[in-house]
């Protein structure tokens, strides 16, 4: 049976990395690259990279940086931000990104994650779900890195993810972007029962209890920022992974294995 | 010297990458002139069996390969797709393949009450047959990296390297002489799938 997938985080900002607070910049991190270098070293399961920038002020994949970034990478990488065609697309997968992950040209553009599934197969394809709680109490999606109130329903968006040929869905809670006080469990359940395909979860990882319980509440694969750059009361930068067994321990019991 | 066949199809790079981290220079191969120089190849391959069998097949390499594997007798590896390519054929295309390996490939067809998804993706372990070359001496922490919907079916077991299980077990990894092939993608394995790379330099 396929291992529960533990997933890192990071959010290149600029030219460094930052830690984000409900999508606000809030702490800066360091250099991309050896952040990587070093998760690359602690044999993380796999690693998504976001470009928080790109959507938000309207420039496109900054390409020779992540493919320097992926060089790190002697596991799957998946990479965000900026897409809107699929020539960026063909480009980064050839450069050995194994994933890209679409998010603001989903509302924009459906059709490409359509042509793009097609073209790449829906492995590769992961359409990112941003979701924020509304003052009346209901979700809704958000696009271009938090600045945009779609007004869709996250879990019939997500069904209309799938039907385009999405392969994952990873779904990230605004409001709990690094609070650390775990993830949104009522709607990762509501999420992940409603598709077949993998549900990774973020958003509100503070401790490695927080991974599992996402697992028994559905999501297929976890992913954390917090959890893995920073450390103690003070939020010091320090990145850290747990090493493979414990997370096996960690998982056992906990969830599915798909 | 190794040799890396470019056909179009498959994820060079990162295969390039990892070998490079072994000390070796890999040679990419656009053309069957360039594999004249090697004393081993690798095939790799991402996508559908098709792609890359036509594309050898235009480019020409088939004749360079199968000089190599089997006149020859110098080791070859195939990633993958580029594994599935090695049998007879594949459920998922038309393409003959280059048949070196008695067997076919075939799609998942896990029972709905599984709930398993296909694409069979992510991280699995292997068990791993006493006489397997390339697996070096990991313990039971071992395990690779999977993207794919079809496996390779062996008519003869007694080939079989390694084996992995998703719904049933199926064939991880081949091993026929100098001919050998696996089903995961060793170059997005962090150690476990240097270790492997560094066994088939070593050959």
């Amino acid at each position: 049976m396929l291992l529960t997938r533990t997933i890192p985080v990071l959010l290149l900002h600029g030219h460094g990395l930052n830690k984000t607070r409900q999508f606000d910049y809030w702490k800066y991190l360091g250099d991309p690259v050896n952040a990587v270098r070093i998760f690359n070293e602690k044999e993380v399961d796999e690693l998504i990279v976001l470009d928080i920038d790109a959507s938000r002020e309207g420039f496109g994949p900054r390409i020779k940086e992540i493919v320097e970034l992926a060089g790190e990478c002697f596991m799957p990488m998946c990479y965000g931000g900026g897409i809107t065609d699929l020539e960026q697309i063909k480009r980064l997968l050839s450069e050995g990104i194994e994933k890209v992950s679409l998010n603001t040209a989903v509302h924009t553009t459906p059709s490409l994650v359509e042509k793009a599934a097609r073209d790449f197969g829906s492995q590769s394809i992961v359409v990112s779900i941003d979701v924020r709680r509304n003052a009346d109490g209901r979700y809704s999606v958000f696009s271009n890195c938090g600045r945009k109130d779609r007004g869709i329903d996250p879990v019939a968006f997500a069904v209309q993810a799938k039907n385009l040929g999405a392969g994952e869905i990873m779904l990230y809670d605004i409001d709990r972007d690094g609070m650390k006080n775990g993830y949104n469990l009522e709607l990762i359940k509501a999420v992940s029962d409603a598709v077949d395909i993998p549900v990774i979860a973020c958003g509100g990882a503070g401790r490695l209890e927080h991974l599992s319980e996402a697992i028994s509440a559905g999501a297929h694969a976890v992913a954390a920022g917090s959890l893995f750059v920073l450390i103690g009361r003070l939020d010091a930068v320090l990145i850290s992974y747990p090493p493979q067994a414990e997370l096996e321990k960690l998982y056992a019991g906990s969830g599915v294995f798909a | 010297m190794i040799a890396i066949v470019d056909h179009g199809y498959a994820n060079i790079r990162s295969v390039d990458r990892m070998l490079r981290r072994l000390n070796q220079i890999p040679v990419v191969a656009e053309r069957p002139s360039d594999l004249k120089r090697a004393s081993k190849i690798i095939l790799p391959g991402i996508g559908a069996f098709d792609g890359p069998m036509r594309r050898l097949r235009e480019l020409g390499f088939i004749d360079a390969l199968h000089e190599h594997a089997i006149v020859r007798q110098r080791p070859i590896l195939g990633i993958c797709v580029g594994m599935q390519i090695m049998t007879r054929r594949s459920e998922e295309g038309e393409a003959a393949g280059l048949g070196w390996i008695e067997g076919e490939c075939r799609r998942f067809r896990p029972p709905a009450e599984a709930k398993l998804r296909v694409p069979h993706m992510g991280w699995n372990k292997v068990a791993i047959a006493p006489d397997a070359k390339l697996f070096a001496a990991f313990g039971k922490e071992a395990k690779y990296y999977f993207v794919h919907s079809y496996y390779v079916a062996l008519d003869d077991k007694s080939l079989n390297a390694a084996t992995c299980s998703y719904g049933a077990d199926f064939c991880a990894s081949f091993q026929k002489g100098n001919i050998f092939g696996v089903q995961f993608h060793p170059e997005k394995s962090h150690r476990f799938g240097l270790g492997l790379l560094k066994a088939f330099a070593e050959l």
